[in-house]
């Protein structure tokens, strides 16, 4: 008889650990809901969540928590996505926190609602009474989430304690929380950006138009590629001009560059990323550009 | 291409960070900006080479202090492999962190400076490695190029480590000389050592046979979740009632006859389905859903078995925990939250056997308890019954956490030696 080789594909095993977690979550808690953003990590978290619970719905609800920056087409397939599933889909308006009186917004060229998001997703998570929250972080991101658990705790003001955090052993997850706190589960810890490009590829999962090679009106700053916005505040020393670009991240138009690139299919962004030398984060994200420690002080304070 | 977790492990110094910095760096997972932030920083301390260390220590304290605090997750790739670093810390208030790191580790690294040799921390290592059962350990001799890249100083070491990891269970032991400044046997073979005629780290860690480590003899089957559609207007799915989980030992079948635990009841498989369509087999780590020929009453932290192959239902378990509590203590009469697969019950410490010296492995029988990062032989009473293997047969199986019920924190990783 022919010994069997029970080799897994990384792939396969990345999806088997990723239902896992979700199902877990499902089975522990009263009030999960998943961040939906319309950007990659959270598709291919939102596929994850329909395996994992096929053939019954996603048994949780899913929210976005909308800066009212964001691009058109994002919001579009939003929408799109979550009504094919039938899931629900709560919208935390940052515009409501600023007309609320809850923050404060910046003003002035670099403005950014990024940093206000945090006050709009906590009270929306009080709100909804939320005691587990997915998010589709991944650890290879950045060097702060390289530390982070997958059942990451969260106390009552929605902080991250970095220097206290649960073991997290085998495949066994501490769920327990008093009401008020919660946890952010991070399914995608282990995929890297190559993998989760695989992955869309593998499933043929749709994607935001922007992901793939367009012309658009676009101005640099400090390097990166900004869009052509009535949100994005621009001085008369920044040009515009006309380039073929895609998106690497999709987060508010103020604050994410675009990349020049000619990729148009899912296999070409693949090619491209395979031999890319700069990080996502680092190639289009000003607010990870801040400071050394940029990202550990923001999700201490419960960013996502 | 499949997945390798490992774990790092060696005393400060010994040079872990710079040696995962190199496997990063000239397997391209470093980038340019990532480098350049790391340049940046070393210049601006005043360090006069690039500090790769700086790559992994990712907490503000952990820079500011200049060491590594918590576990790290690295991520890499090569044609061959995609691997998963769990870079733990090396001092010894850190053994529940590489306890933690280990505990999914195909492989462990330990690192030992060859000037130094075998240390009471490499041998800490080892221990641990061996009592989470990684079943693959490479002892990496670093800083050759300190010892003018010695025969001799290796064999030496090599000889010393053996002797003590005989006492040990250590599956398959490999012993490579590298500099990891320098790159000596880390990606290619060095020509300053032509004496030696292994693998380079990185060629051994590509091609070391993990597949067969799983246990793929005992069917185990925790359920996790129950799936019922409940879909009124869906005729399909109507009646649908499948059991998800992973996967935890064997290989599961449509038609095999099964045992469903506690009921001991036996009944078939009528189908093993996932969003892509039914299998025709299921084995770990797959999360599949199940169906059965019969209509049992199954629920979350159930098990399915096979009639002549089942796992130990035991409400008294003997296990080697590691204690992972800053404050509190582990001591006879302390009630815990158990949670095994996916059971949750209450536990009481009935006894506590010995405490382990984790450098020496001297037995203290007279301990009254275990503290932070302290390592003994328990007794538990737990309130209902698990489904339970040796840890040494299968660690999905045979491992379990214990929670504060006070604090909710994770306190103990346990180990099953027996269950009674
Ligand atoms: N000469 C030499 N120095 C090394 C080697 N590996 C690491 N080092 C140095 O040893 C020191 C400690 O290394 P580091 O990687 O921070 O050790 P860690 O504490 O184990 O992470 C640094 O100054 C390194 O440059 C080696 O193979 N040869
Ligand atoms: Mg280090």
């Amino acid at each position: 008889m022919l010994q069997r080789d029970y080799t897994t594909s990384q792939l396969d095993v990345l999806e088997a650990e990723a239902i896992h977690i979700m199902r877990e979550v499902a089975a522990e808690f009263e009030r999960p809901c998943l961040l939906f953003s319309g950007g990659k990590d959270s598709i291919v978290m939102l596929r994850i969540a329909e395996k994992a619970f096929w053939p019954a719905a996603i048994p949780f609800p899913l929210m976005h928590v909308d800066t009212g920056h964001n691009f058109d087409e994002v919001i579009e397939f939003r929408d799109r996505r979550s009504q094919e599933l039938g899931a629900r889909l709560i919208v935390a308006s940052v515009q409501d926190s600023i007309d609320q009186g809850r923050v404060v917004e910046d003003t002035g060229r670099r403005a950014s609602r990024n940093r206000l998001q945090t006050t709009t997703l906590l009270d929306a998570i009080e709100e909804h009474e939320f005691d587990a929250v997915f998010g589709g972080a991944r650890r290879d991101e950045e060097k702060a989430r390289a530390k982070e658990r997958v059942f990451s705790f969260r106390d009552d003001f929605g902080q991250w304690d970095p220097k206290n955090q649960r073991p997290e052993l085998w495949n066994l997850y501490n769920s327990r929380i008093r009401k008020g706190e919660h946890i952010r589960v991070f399914p995608l810890s282990n995929w890297t950006e190559l993998d989760v490009w695989d992955y869309i590829r593998r499933e043929g999962i749709e994607i935001p138009s922007i992901y793939f090679a367009h012309t658009r009106k676009v101005f640099e700053r400090d390097g990166m590629l900004l869009p052509d916005s009535e949100v994005v505040q621009r001085g008369d020393d920044e040009p515009l001009f006309e380039a073929v670009v895609r998106y690497r991240t999709v987060g508010d138009m103020t604050c994410t560059g675009a990349v020049q690139s000619t990729a148009v299919t899912v296999e070409e962004i693949i090619e491209e990323i395979a031999a890319t030398r700069i990080t996502e984060r680092g190639a289009t994200r000003a607010d990870d550009r801040a400071s050394e420690a940029a990202m550990e002080d923001r999700k201490r304070e419960g960013y996502f | 291409m499949d997945i390798l977790r490992f774990a790092t492990a060696g005393s400060v110094d010994d040079g872990k960070s710079t040696l995962i910095g190199r496997l990063l760096f000239d397997s391209k997972a470093i980038f340019e900006d990532q480098l350049e932030a790391v340049e940046r920083t070393s210049r601006d301390r005043g360090t006069e080479y690039t500090d790769l260390s700086l790559l992994t220590d990712g907490l503000r304290a952990e820079r500011e202090q200049g060491i590594t605090i918590d576990v790290a997750y690295r991520y890499f790739a090569t044609p061959r492999r995609k691997f998963i670093i769990a870079d733990t810390p090396g001092h010894i208030q850190y053994t529940r962190n590489m306890v933690t790191g280990a505990s999914t580790a195909d492989l462990a690294i330990i690192l030992i400076d060859a000037r130094k040799g075998v240390l009471e921390q490499s041998r800490r290592h080892a221990f641990l490695t061996s009592l989470l059962r990684v079943p693959h350990l490479v002892l990496a001799v670093n800083k050759m190029d300190l010892v003018d890249y010695s025969q001799e100083r290796f064999e030496e070491i090599r000889e010393e480590f053996t002797a003590f990891a005989s006492k040990l269970n250590v599956g398959d032991l490999t012993f490579i000389p590298i500099s990891a400044l320098n790159g000596d046997n880390v990606v290619s073979r060095s020509e300053n050592m032509p004496w030696y005629n292994g693998s380079s780290l990185l060629h051994h860690l590509e091609n070391v046979h993990i597949a067969s480590d799983r246990n793929l003899v005992d069917v185990r089957f925790p359920v996790q979740y129950v799936i019922r559609p409940q879909k009124a207007n869906d005729h399909a799915f109507h009646d649908y009632r499948g059991y998800a989980g992973q996967v935890a030992g064997g290989v599961l079948k449509p038609g095999d006859e099964v045992v469903h635990l506690p009921s001991g009841l036996n009944t078939r498989i009528a189908s093993i389905d996932t969003f892509d369509g039914p299998v025709e087999e299921a084995f770990p780590p797959m999360s599949v859903t199940l169906r059965f020929e019969d209509d049992l009453d199954i629920s979350r932290g159930d098990m399915i078995a096979r009639p002549n192959n089942r796992p130990h239902v035991a409400q008294d378990l003997d296990a080697m925990v590691c204690w992972m509590a800053d404050g509190a203590k582990l001591a006879p009469r302390t009630k815990l939250t158990i949670k095994h697969t996916t059971r949750t019950a209450r536990a009481l410490v009935r006894d506590l056997h010995y405490r382990l010296d984790v450098n020496t492995l001297h037995r203290d029988e007279e301990a009254t308890s275990l503290g932070l990062n302290e390592i003994g032989r328990v007794s538990l009473r737990v309130t209902q019954p698990l489904f339970v293997d040796d840890y040494a047969r299968n660690r999905l199986t045979g491992g379990f956490i214990l929670v504060d019920e006070a604090t909710n924190g994770t306190v103990a990783a346990g180990m099953i030696l027996e269950a009674r």
